[in-house]
């Protein structure tokens, strides 16, 4: 059989790890839409920061492809045949399958804002690309403007900061990383970043560039060398369309099938359940998309794997901050703060639902947990736990078995994938 | 494989096994001359209140959610050992987001750190199971 992978990230090596993990003799093919051996996209940052290299930056060791026999199509894929099962690439070459994986990731949204054909020095930032094009075009004396406060925008600001002469960060909403915190989290943030010199311009947005000038909504210019366009992202389906279920993404199961047979998919692109709320949701997330892919690999490879387990979840840090978050923000909350450090709980109907952590971030996952396995808070001690993440809040007998039992059986550590 | 196991009811909350494990990670030969005047933050941490207390260290899960979610490939699995790539780790932290055990803890050099069976200083038994003067935490292979 040919397994044929669109995408050559977390997604796409999950997928060859779990095709591989069944013992499968099956021909695996990798169409990958950057020249590169697969990297981790998130390092980008990291990289600009100086904190690792383009070869420490590689996700998998360099004989990966060899190791797991694995054919790197470098390439673009332009169309999908679900009925004679091809798959051609924007070069003209066809590529056949017998099963496909769309793990084809996600794409920057760029708004249309008036005058932005104007500005040449405009980057976008979600590939080693837009990293070493971003680098080039910065100098001692650039100011930055980075639209968006997003996860993106915020990593990407971190990443120039001391290469800048100014660094500003214009977003629509009033609060920055607004998808992953609070409003009372992101003051502490904002409070922490503007310390160490990045401006804010909230609640606001860009009416039109008039050269390297943005006219905000609320009259005020703000002159800017270098541009990065960091609004948003979105699931890269187009390939897609009208052959299998999209909604917001392409719409999976827990075995990561897609609605037609023989096409499945995983990572940014794809659509599953929010262990959280029940909700389904595309989970633009790394750990996800691994794990996502591994699964997908198992059942293509004709194994039988259940992953069931994704939830919204990040660990992010900026300037020596940390933050760590997971679930959803529903319910009654636990709140704590002092200085920086800040903690709250969110639960309701005996389960943990989510939880934000800033500054001090030990044992996190103890919570993380509490809301992957759906944990009853009846069954441990809540008031303990909430104070400090611990195995000490769980009952003896639970906690004997969490630490006294063979992990190949132990469930908290066990993706699901049988 | 043969793992770190905890018998709560034999621990005495005495911290040797953390001195150990501290001392593990200095390659010296003497204990006491290798841990003076510091502070020590070992892998394997004792949880205890006023009746209990226990030892947690990593349990080198088999389907383990901190190498999956590892973003830079720095976590990986040899031999079932879950071993932490320094050099490669860029301390994001997601393997602490995702460790049901608590298990990973940051450093003081910016990358985590973890238990990996003193794989590295290529000892009979984990230092920390040597230094346990009463059996709370054994080193077995449990099926």
């Amino acid at each position: 059989m040919r397994l044929v992978i669109i995408g050559n990230s977390a997604a796409g090596i999950g997928a060859v790890e779990g095709i591989r993990q069944t013992g499968s003799q099956d021909e695996i093919v990798i169409i990958s839409g950057e020249p590169y051996h697969t990297y981790s996209r998130p390092l980008i940052s990291y990289l600009l920061l100086g904190r690792t290299t383009e070869e420490r930056m590689r996700y998998r060791p360099e004989d990966f492809y060899t190791k797991n026999r694995c054919e790197l199509i470098f390439g673009t894929a332009a169309k999908v045949e679900p009925e004679s099962k091809r798959l051609t690439l924007s070069d003209g070459r066809v590529v056949p399958y017998d099963k496909l994986l769309a793990a084809a990731g996600s794409v920057p949204f760029v708004p249309s804002f008036a005058g932005l054909g104007g500005v040449r020095k405009k980057f976008t930032f979600m590939s080693l690309e837009d990293a070493r094009a971003l680098e080039a075009a910065l100098g001692p004396t650039s100011r930055v403007l980075v639209i968006g406060a997003g996860l993106i925008g915020l990593k990407c600001a971190e990443g120039i900061f001391h290469r800048a002469a100014r660094m500003t960060v214009v977003d629509l909403a009033p609060n920055i990383l607004s998808s992953i915190l609070d409003a009372e989290g992101s003051e502490i943030v904002q409070g922490h970043l503007e310390d160490i010199g990045i401006v804010f311009r909230l609640g606001r947005s860009v009416a039109s560039f008039e050269g390297y000038r943005a006219v905000l909504d609320s009259g005020e210019s703000l002159e800017f060398d270098v541009l990065v366009l960091a609004v948003g992202v979105r699931p890269n389906t187009g390939l897609f369309k009208g052959i299998v279920k999209i909604d917001r993404g392409i719409v999976v199961n827990s075995r990561m099938e897609t609605s037609r047979a023989d096409i499945y998919a995983a990572g940014d692109c794809a659509q599953g359940t929010d262990v959280s709320s029940g909700q389904s949701k595309v989970i633009a997330l790394l750990p996800n998309a691994y794990m996502q892919g591994e699964c997908a690999g198992v059942n293509m490879a004709g194994g039988s794997a259940v992953f069931d387990k994704a939830m919204p979840m990040n660990a992010i840090g900026f300037f020596g901050l940390h933050i760590i978050t997971a679930g959803n923000y529903n319910g009654e909350v636990y709140c704590e703060r002092e200085g920086r450090n800040y903690k709250k709980l969110f639960y309701g109907q005996d389960r943990l639902n989510g939880y934000i952590l800033i500054g001090d971030v030990e044992k996190a996952g103890i919570y993380t947990g509490l809301i992957r396995e759906r944990t009853p808070l009846s069954t441990i001690d809540f008031g303990m736990i909430c104070k400090r993440p611990g195995l000490m809040a769980f009952a003896r007998e639970d906690r004997k078995v969490k630490l006294g039992r063979p992990s190949e059986v132990v469930e908290t550590g066990d993706m699901g994938v049988y | 494989m043969r793992r770190v196991y905890v018998n709560e009811e034999w621990c005495l909350g005495c911290h040797l096994c953390e001195y150990y494990c501290a001392f593990a990670a200095t390659n010296g030969t003497d204990m006491a001359r290798a841990l003076r005047d510091t502070k020590i933050n070992a892998r394997i941490k004792i949880e205890e209140n006023d009746q209990i207390s226990f030892a947690v260290s990593c349990r080198h899960c088999t389907e383990p959610y901190c190498v999956k979610g590892c973003l830079t490939g720095a976590l990986t699995i040899a031999d079932g050992i879950i071993l932490i790539d320094r050099e490669k780790c860029i301390g994001c932290y997601t393997c602490i987001l995702s460790c049901p055990y608590g298990a990973i803890s940051p450093s003081e050099d910016g990358a985590v750190q973890k238990c990996e069976l003193c794989a590295r200083t290529a000892g009979e038994a984990p230092m920390c199971v040597k230094g346990c003067p009463n059996e709370a935490i054994v080193f077995e292979e449990r099926g």
